[in-house]
């Protein structure tokens, strides 16, 4: 059945396949894991405000965001950008955005709400004493938050930050729907150019599978690391 | 926003011939609930299997569990898609993969599969974590009692474990619902890619896209409270 498995056309196609395309996934999930996890943060912190014109479309948004296939999300975005831009820029026609700005723009306001999750729970387990502290020594609530609540929580919760990047990492081979040339699309591209379906998705599958297993077990050894022992 | 609104659209015929977009859309929602409920089957029973393994005293059990949960909640879902599409029937014997390929609504049955072996692995951390967390007392009472180890986890572990994690499964079964919505890589015509060429044929984005998302809105709002209704039903009296 392997017989004849040709490994000649993944040897060849390396320097495309990490080259071009794992650049990308890489590039793409950094940049919308960093836009996600402040935007994400700035979600949670309008749903805890207790301010109800902040809260409720911070919570409608991350309901809605939660409810969609990560597919339908990407379609939107892709028509949807050129008229943000357009709306942005006040241009007078929907402006013509390139396919990777649409996409970290998706993966960014996608991401943002599974982040704000993590960051709402992040910021609850930080016991109320410590902004009433804040509060009795005189800092108002942006010094409480950024010197005091928001380090903790991250510090907590930079485990499931990274298992939450790990997972973002998986689903940006979905921009394979709107043509990009990731890592996946590379590998297809090469794929479907060489007829050599089963060498390449089987090389893509081992490569997300060995960067997947690393990255989890070092967020596991980082997780026994930072652990706060109470 | 000099976006052409055209609400109407949804009652205008198709280019399929029969029926109107809405029909169209229809027709994909079918798609949709049709593969997130077979899919949804193995999910369920391989995932328990696989889940119950891992709270085995069998070391081969308990490696099997997790070599099957690592593999498939590393590699991502589009990838499993295309391996069980493309991949599957050319490293089976002969016979096997050209009788796959030509089988009617063969991308149904792959992503039934597919996305079944996908969310296993999800479905089976759930449960682990729902045997785990029962207290250690109630396998030894089950021991005990002289149960056999299948007879306490028929008895004993399974139905309590079951009832903790409904709510986790309830969202592993929104997801599950959710990406079937990946199954249109390999053309299965669910929702998504009926409203994507809704959009192509129509050129109203918004308006196709708009439907969608009501819909998927929809089917979240049925389960959840479909799911808080089984809750109460099978609530053990007394407990809580």
């Amino acid at each position: 059945m392997f017989s004849d498995f040709d490994l000649k056309v993944i040897l060849s196609s390396l320097p495309y396949l990490f080259g071009t395309g794992m650049v990308f996934t890489l590039t793409l999930t950094a940049l919308a894991a960093s836009g996600g996890i402040v935007i994400g943060t700035l979600l949670a912190l309008m749903r805890l405000s207790g301010i109800a014109v902040l809260a409720w479309p911070a919570k409608a948004y991350v309901n809605v965001m939660r409810s969609l296939p990560l597919v339908l999300v990407i379609f939107w975005f892709y028509f949807l950008v050129p008229y943000m831009g357009q709306w942005l820029t006040g241009a007078s026609a929907p402006i013509s955005v390139g396919a990777f700005t649409s996409a970290l723009v998706t993966f960014t306001l996608f991401e943002a709400a599974y982040f704000s999750e993590i960051m709402r729970a992040g910021i609850q387990a930080i016991p109320k004493g410590q902004t009433a502290a804040a509060q009795a020594i005189g800092l108002n609530y942006r010094q409480t938050m950024a010197t005091v609540v928001l380090p903790q929580a991250f510090r907590n919760m930079l485990p499931l930050l990274l298992t939450q990047t790990i997972v973002l990492f998986q689903d940006t081979s979905l921009v394979y729907v709107i043509s990009l040339t990731d890592f996946l699309g590379a590998a297809s591209k090469v794929a479907q150019r060489d007829g050599r379906l089963v060498e390449m998705y089987l090389f893509a599958a081992v490569i997300y599978l060995l960067i997947c297993i690393v990255a989890s077990t070092l967020v596991r050894r980082l997780q026994r690391r930072i652990a706060i022992i109470r | 926003m000099n976006y052409n609104w055209n609400w109407g659209v949804f009652f205008d015929p198709s280019p399929e011939g029969v029926g109107t977009y809405a029909d169209m859309l229809l027709s994909g929602l079918l798609w949709t609930l049709a593969t997130a409920l077979c899919s949804w089957i193995i999910a369920f029973a391989l995932g328990s299997i696989i889940g119950v393994m891992r709270t085995l005293p069998s070391k081969l059990a308990n490696a099997i569990g997790t070599g099957y949960v690592e593999l498939f909640r590393n590699i991502p879902l589009l990838v499993q898609m295309f391996l069980w599409y493309s991949v599957v029937p050319e490293i089976l014997p002969q016979a096997w993969g050209d009788w796959l390929k030509q089988l009617p609504n063969a991308s149904f049955y792959t992503a039934v599969v597919c996305l079944g072996f996908f969310t296993a692995s999800r479905v089976a951390e759930q449960v682990r974590t729902g045997i785990e967390t029962l207290a250690r007392g109630q396998r030894m009472a089950g021991t005990a009692l002289g149960l056999t180890t299948a007879q306490t986890y028929r008895y004993v572990l399974l139905p309590n474990a079951y009832r903790i994690i409904l709510p986790p499964l309830t969202s592993e079964f929104l997801n599950n619902m959710k990406n079937t919505s990946v199954a249109l890589t390999i053309g299965l015509l669910e929702l998504t890619a009926r409203a994507r060429s809704m959009q192509e044929f129509s050129s109203q984005v918004f308006e196709a896209f708009t439907a969608a998302t009501v819909i998927y809105l929809l089917i979240s709002l049925v389960v959840v409270t479909l799911s808080g209704l089984l809750e109460r039903r099978v609530a053990v009296p007394g407990s809580r």
